[in-house]
């Protein structure tokens, strides 16, 4: 019934805030609290090359760079330093099985940290 | 080892990169052509990916082409058309072929193509992609299933020195660089400032990264405002084009900004070579190539 349920609330509460598009592996806290899902692209590690002098998104040119205002955020936002710290990590490809299911369970489930055997080989376990 | 690894990581040589021209016909002999007008000035030279989102001849299919006929080819992969399987059979395809440097970018979006109304992919990032491919390189896929023996690359990818966020750009960098990329070749820039903000930044970290810089052969103003407008994340000030535009002869004029761009960046720190596209297609690389004090390989 939880496990139902969640996903609505979760979803209920993050979109009108971030925009969120249930990925289900919630990045939030190391993006500057913006969600990369946003980005046209869905790049996880950052902008790509094609940003507009003015800041604005390669693809939606009335958009501004979801990475440019995430690593303003970053900057400028209290945050805890480690979440700060994360911001640079080495985000591993999405797995499209969670979409659509709640961050919240899969984190505290750890699912959210299974990767393919073969990301652990170099990038460690998490 | 690849020519462009051994002159890289051997040697202090001023290293030459180039595009090789989409394919849309023409067969072998254009190949040929094309080999052959290039290989005398370039180390190796990038078989693109469907660039600007246009269909052309596979990446893979024309480093194999390029290959055949004797120059060294930097197969790129982007990750706007193929899935991480795709990817992954690329990477195998160009180990199956001994084609030895790979170069993973983002890719420009569909929209930027002719074909807008396609599918865009980017199931995984540039920066996954330079991953995935050093772990093909211990002998496993992604999934961890064997690779046996395990492929040796080369690893190159793309940054944007002159994008916002331009401090984030050096962040970026030194990120691709643990991911595993060896080499960046930069995108156009026509600002000689942020460049050397980005070389300096990253060399100060990361000494062993080399830097390509690319710069751009073209004739007239109008071709700089055509880059500045068209072309995403690329931007030429507006006083540069007024440069070139208030000039007597305007294609001397772009042929002395192009050279003035080449030597400062030259002698920015980790820039090892520089990636040259030529818009001018008449004889102007031969004298930017003595300019820069190079003479022809073989």
């Amino acid at each position: 019934m939880l496990k139902k349920l969640l996903p609505f609330v979760e979803h209920a509460i993050k979109k009108p805030v971030w925009d969120c598009r249930m990925c289900g592996q919630c990045v939030l806290h190391s993006t500057g609290m913006t969600c990369p899902m946003t980005c046209p692209k869905t790049l996880r590690n950052g902008p790509c090359g094609g940003v507009r002098e003015n800041g604005h998104c390669e693809v939606k040119p009335e958009m501004q760079c979801v990475w440019l205002k995430a690593y303003e955020r970053k900057v400028s936002l209290p945050m805890p330093t480690v979440w700060k710290d994360h911001f640079n990590e080495l985000r591993p490809p999405v797995d499209m099985r969670l979409a659509g299911t709640s961050s919240w369970v899969n984190l505290v489930t750890k699912r959210d940290q299974q990767t393919p055997a073969g990301w652990s080989v170099i990038n460690g376990a998490h | 080892m690849s020519l462009l690894r051994d002159k890289l990581e051997n040697s202090n040589d001023t290293v030459f990169t180039a595009e090789f021209p989409s394919i849309d016909g023409g067969g072998m002999a254009s190949v040929v052509r094309d080999v052959a007008r290039l290989a005398p000035f370039f180390d190796a030279v990038n078989a693109t990916d469907n660039p600007a989102a246009h269909a052309h001849t596979s990446n893979t299919t024309t480093a194999i082409a390029m290959k055949m006929h004797g120059l060294e080819p930097i197969m790129q992969v982007v990750c706007r058309d193929k899935n991480r399987l795709a990817i992954q059979s690329d990477i195998m395809g160009a180990a199956l072929h001994g084609i030895e440097n790979v170069s993973l970018l983002t890719g420009d979006d569909v929209t930027a193509g002719d074909e807008p109304e396609a599918r865009r992919v980017f199931d995984i990032d540039s920066i996954q992609a330079i991953n995935i491919t050093r772990i093909m390189m211990t002998g496993k896929y992604l999934s961890g299933r064997k690779i046996n023996p395990a492929p040796d690359f080369y690893i190159g990818a793309v940054e944007n020195a002159a994008a916002p966020p331009f401090d984030y750009r050096i962040e970026r960098a030194l990120k691709k660089h643990r991911a595993g990329a060896s080499f960046l070749q930069l995108q156009i820039c026509y600002h000689p400032d942020r460049l050397e903000a980005f070389c300096k930044g990253v060399a100060k970290i990361a000494p062993d990264l080399k830097l390509i810089p690319t710069i751009v052969l073209v004739k007239s103003a109008k071709a700089l405002g055509f880059m500045n407008e068209k072309v995403a994340g690329i931007n030429v000030p507006q006083q540069t084009i007024a440069r070139v535009a208030a000039a007597a002869d305007q294609a001397k004029e772009a042929y002395d900004l192009t050279l003035e761009l080449a030597r400062h960046a030259l002698t920015l720190p980790g820039v090892r070579g520089l990636h040259v596209t030529d818009f001018r297609h008449d004889d102007s690389l031969h004298s930017f190539m003595s300019d820069l004090g190079q003479r022809p390989r073989n």
